[in-house]
């Protein structure tokens, strides 16, 4: 094989025209929604009803419905919340850190990322709120002037995680929503319906596509950037810290914050990929999602993945240096205890399956990557599954040691779990568009002028939206 | 649009399209160099290099970011401490009430977050003046087309060099097609004030009277259903309630004989003001805090019958049997005891006042009524 690397790849495949983009990125939402989406909104909706079932007998008996029990105190809920605040990570790194390293590939997956992260966030943000036992309460966590006369206490990591996740939540969906203004304006100017031209206008708050606008708009977008790369990498910090924090064998490590980021980019990545299989396949976006940055995202996971290996080993070697017969203890128990088998699946689907992705053919074949993408969803879940019930299972005194087993209602809230994600990802991609459209067009050929009348151009003065100016 | 011209109608702009980007960085040049100020670029996606076309300076908008963003982290350390070593200070992990470490998080979220958001406010709505739907240039053929694929330029009436006819020809020789005049929509800048008309107003009630019924039906009985039970349903008796574990049915159980509730001595001298009188003597020093508590006592359980200056002069005066002077002879002459005595088991009409009046205060009630009675009975010796 030989590869002219002199010449960039086109990140848009084909070469359509600009109008061509808005043709092929807003058909979804003008077309009327077929039998296939409907069959997939029914299993969703099924699955969430499931979820909403258990939940109710939750509300209603209590907490009790589940398998937790002394000393498993954590055991399904905060498995669930942490996976899938895992899952949202990838939609930031992608829209921010990617950005800011000027990948121009992202700009295609960007929005749909983005999306992903904003429903999983909601989907984790469902798990501390039922696992307090009463939601109704939830607003307890947040320090207000009360008739109680008492705060809350700040150096609680738990109270790091509500400010870190609600932030996220927040960012997220600011940054999702600057970056649909402009397509919605887009969307607004071409719409024949009058219902959906008034819902536009609303939304896009009547954006005139000003140059003088992108100006600031550009700035504001490198601003949200810079601001979220760090809010990214401290959320899934913060989440560890839940656990770091504590003394519990096998979650007091300082090991923990690194590993817990490069997990969360690894499934969540994971999770865009699986994902964008189908939506590139069932609405044509296959020139614009193209294989080339489904390779590269697949990259992306072997890098994490490799990081979580790193991990594991070096869990297991700091266990074993430190002399501690306590975190010794622990990690044997989890390789070859009663949870041997999850352990197994974890460091199987985390560390192995991903390594097929060294070879280009796998990488660049829809089946294999979306198998090994499930896979690591899988490990991934199994991974905090592992963290969390071996270690309280089995801690410092033997006598207060038991097995946690899942009950139905336990599994019918992890089914309802994935009901949610996946029905509100079903309605975003019906109603708002799922790629960027300026996005996308900007880095088509041609997009950009030639820069040849023009000697005195300023790179430096718009470093911008899709960043890396293309000298070609 | 149409593209008639009516006389009333008043010009927003002229507009031309250009159908390729490097087209549109020099009509931006161009239109610099023409010394054109109050026009803009339209595109669907920002064009490298326009800034600099169109000379416009960088973007204020990283300031505001940056004041927020540390706004953000003096307001949340500055809460933390508040919070943490002023106004409920506890110790939690042997730490130091204001511990830095341990804040760090919750400043950096608070930071992310106040300068994320307000740097978007600002832009959006106070650097663009969003949302404006009502903008001229909405729902023309020039904004479909720039919305889509193509680059548009509109030169505004406003800008000083303006003049149509020759706005029109440099757009020409630009190079520029559809070269269209743009109208302010008269609906659009003939806008009445709508606040007071009846259908607003009725909206604005209805609204009132749906939050007002979800607000009071939520709380009085949303809260009190199913799974929200507030720890109401316990299972311990609460007062007045029957059991069944007694034979006598009550839920509630008398003390047994002999009980002394904690506090509540009882009184030694029953009936027997003269032990009293001769055993009892006054714990308390006329302290100027135990003046003024006496005085508050008196004030509120003696001078109703008494007086102020305990002169028997009773506001009660005509309902009641007429109250005494304290400042007889025979009261002057009481040791403390006595009137300890009477406050607590009362005299003839007289009610006891042990319930309301704590042993304490009973004394100091005795000092203040001592020092009235020597201000009110003064000798020539008191002034000197
Ligand atoms: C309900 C009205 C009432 C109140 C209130 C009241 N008293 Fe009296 N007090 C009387 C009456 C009436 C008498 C006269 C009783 C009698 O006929 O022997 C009296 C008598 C007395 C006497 C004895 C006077 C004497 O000449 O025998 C003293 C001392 C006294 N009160 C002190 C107090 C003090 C101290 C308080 C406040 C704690 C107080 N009283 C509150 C109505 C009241």
């Amino acid at each position: 094989m030989s590869f002219d690397y002199s010449k960039e790849i086109p990140i848009i495949e084909g070469g359509p025209k600009l109008a061509d983009i808005d043709d092929v990125i807003a058909r979804p939402l003008d077309t009327r929604p077929d039998r296939k989406f409907y069959i997939a909104l029914s299993i969703t909706l099924t699955m969430l009803a499931i979820g909403a079932v258990s939940l109710g007998l939750t509300f209603y008996y209590g907490i009790g419905m589940w398998g937790n029990n002394q000393p498993n105190g954590w055991a399904f809920d905060i498995t669930n919340f942490v996976f899938w605040i895992g899952i949202g990570h990838a939609g930031t790194l992608i829209s921010a850190i990617l950005f800011l390293l000027r990948q121009k590939w992202r700009n295609g997956i960007s929005r749909f990322a983005e999306g992903m992260t904003i429903f999983a966030v909601m989907t984790a943000g469902i798990f501390p709120l039922i696992h307090v036992g009463r939601p109704w309460l939830a607003a307890y966590l947040f320090p207000y002037p009360n008739e109680h006369g008492i705060w809350i206490n700040f150096i609680s990591p738990l109270i790091w995680d509500v400010f870190a996740v609600s932030t996220y939540f927040t960012v997220s969906l600011i940054f999702w929503y600057v970056g649909l203004i402009p397509d919605l304006a887009t969307l607004r100017d071409r719409t024949a319906g009058k219902i959906k031209k008034i819902l536009y206008s609303i939304f896009s708050l009547g954006w005139r596509h000003s140059n003088r606008h992108w100006h600031h708009y550009e700035m504001v977008y490198l601003v949200l950037a810079g601001f979220a790369t760090p809010l990214v990498l401290s959320v899934h910090t913060i989440v560890s810290f839940d656990f770091a924090v504590s003394v519990l064998p096998g979650w007091h490590t300082t090991i923990f914050p690194p590993y817990f980021v490069a997990g969360a980019v690894f499934s969540g990545f994971a999770m865009v990929q699986n994902v964008l299989i189908f939506v590139r396949k069932i609405f044509n976006f296959e020139h614009i999602i193209t294989i080339n940055t489904l390779e590269r995202m697949n990259k992306v996971i072997i890098l994490t993945g490799s990081m979580v290996g790193y991990a594991y080993a070096m869990e297991f070697f700091t266990a074993w240096y430190s002399g501690n017969p306590a975190e010794q203890f622990v990690f044997i128990n989890r390789a070859f205890g009663p949870y041997a088998w999850a352990y197994w699946t974890m460091v199987s689907c985390n560390v192995i399956f991903p390594q097929l992705f060294w070879f280009r053919k796998i990488r660049r074949t829809i089946p294999y990557m979306l198998i090994i993408g499930i896979l690591v969803n899988v490990g991934m879940w199994f991974e905090r599954f592992v963290i969390i019930v071996t270690s309280l299972s089995r801690d410092y005194l033997p006598s207060s040691w038991r097995m946690f087993y899942p009950t139905l209602t336990d599994l019918g809230i992890l089914t309802g779990s994935f009901g949610l994600f996946f029905t509100l990802l079903l309605l975003f991609i019906k109603t708002l568009p799922v790629v960027s459209i300026s996005e996308v067009k900007s880095v088509l050929e041609g997009a950009q002028p030639s820069h040849l009348h023009n000697g005195s151009e300023e790179v430096i003065s718009h470093s911008s939206n899709d960043s890396g100016v293309n000298h070609a | 649009m149409p593209d008639k011209i009516i006389p009333e109608k008043i010009l927003y702009s002229v507009t031309g399209i250009f159908d390729h980007p490097d087209e549109i960085i020099n009509a931006a040049e161009q239109a610099e160099k023409a010394g054109y100020k109050k026009y803009d670029i339209n595109t669907s996606y920002p064009v490298h290099g326009m800034s600099t076309a169109m000379r416009i300076g960088p973007s204020k908008l990283s300031y505001i970011a940056l004041v927020f963003g540390l706004s953000g982290t003096t307001l949340a350390l500055l809460f933390m401490w508040y919070v943490s070593s002023w106004d409920y200070p506890m110790v939690i992990g042997g730490k130091p009430y204001f511990s830095l470490p341990a804040f760090i998080p919750i400043t950096f979220e608070v930071t992310v977050l106040l300068a994320s958001i307000m740097t978007v406010v600002a832009m959006l709505f106070i650097f663009f003046k969003l949302p404006n739907n009502s903008h001229p240039l909405h729902d023309t053929d020039y904004m479909k087309m720039v919305s889509s694929d193509r680059f548009g330029i509109s030169i505004q009436a406003s800008d000083p060099l303006f003049d149509e006819v020759k706005v029109k020809d440099f757009l020409q020789n630009l190079g520029a097609h559809h070269i269209t005049p743009i109208y302010f929509d008269e609906s659009e800048i003939s806008v009445k004030n709508t606040v007071f008309e009846p259908k607003f107003i009725g909206f604005l009630l209805a609204v009132f009277f749906a939050t007002a019924g979800f607000t009071y039906f939520s709380l009085n009985y949303i809260l009190a259903w199913g799974p929200f039970n507030w720890m109401w349903n316990q299972h311990k008796l609460n007062p007045q309630k029957r059991s069944e574990l007694f034979s006598d049915g009550f839920g509630m159980r008398m003390p047994v004989e002999g009980t002394v509730a904690r506090g509540y001595m009882p009184y030694l001298y029953k009936g027997n003001q003269a032990a009293a009188s001769k055993y009892m003597i006054n714990p308390l020093l006329p302290t100027k805090e135990v003046l003024s508590m006496g005085q508050q006592k008196f004030v509120t359980f003696c001078s109703p019958c008494h007086g102020y200056l305990a002169k028997g002069d009773s506001r009660l005066r005509g309902q009641f049997p007429n109250p005494p002077s304290l400042h007889s002879e025979k009261v002057r002459n009481y040791q403390d005891g006595d009137i300890y005595h009477i406050i607590t088991e009362g005299q003839n009409t007289m009610p006891s006042y042990a319930k309301q009046i704590t042993r304490e205060e009973r004394w100091a009630i005795i000092l203040y009524l001592r020092a009235l009675q020597r201000s009110q009975n003064a000798k020539e010796t008191d002034i000197k």
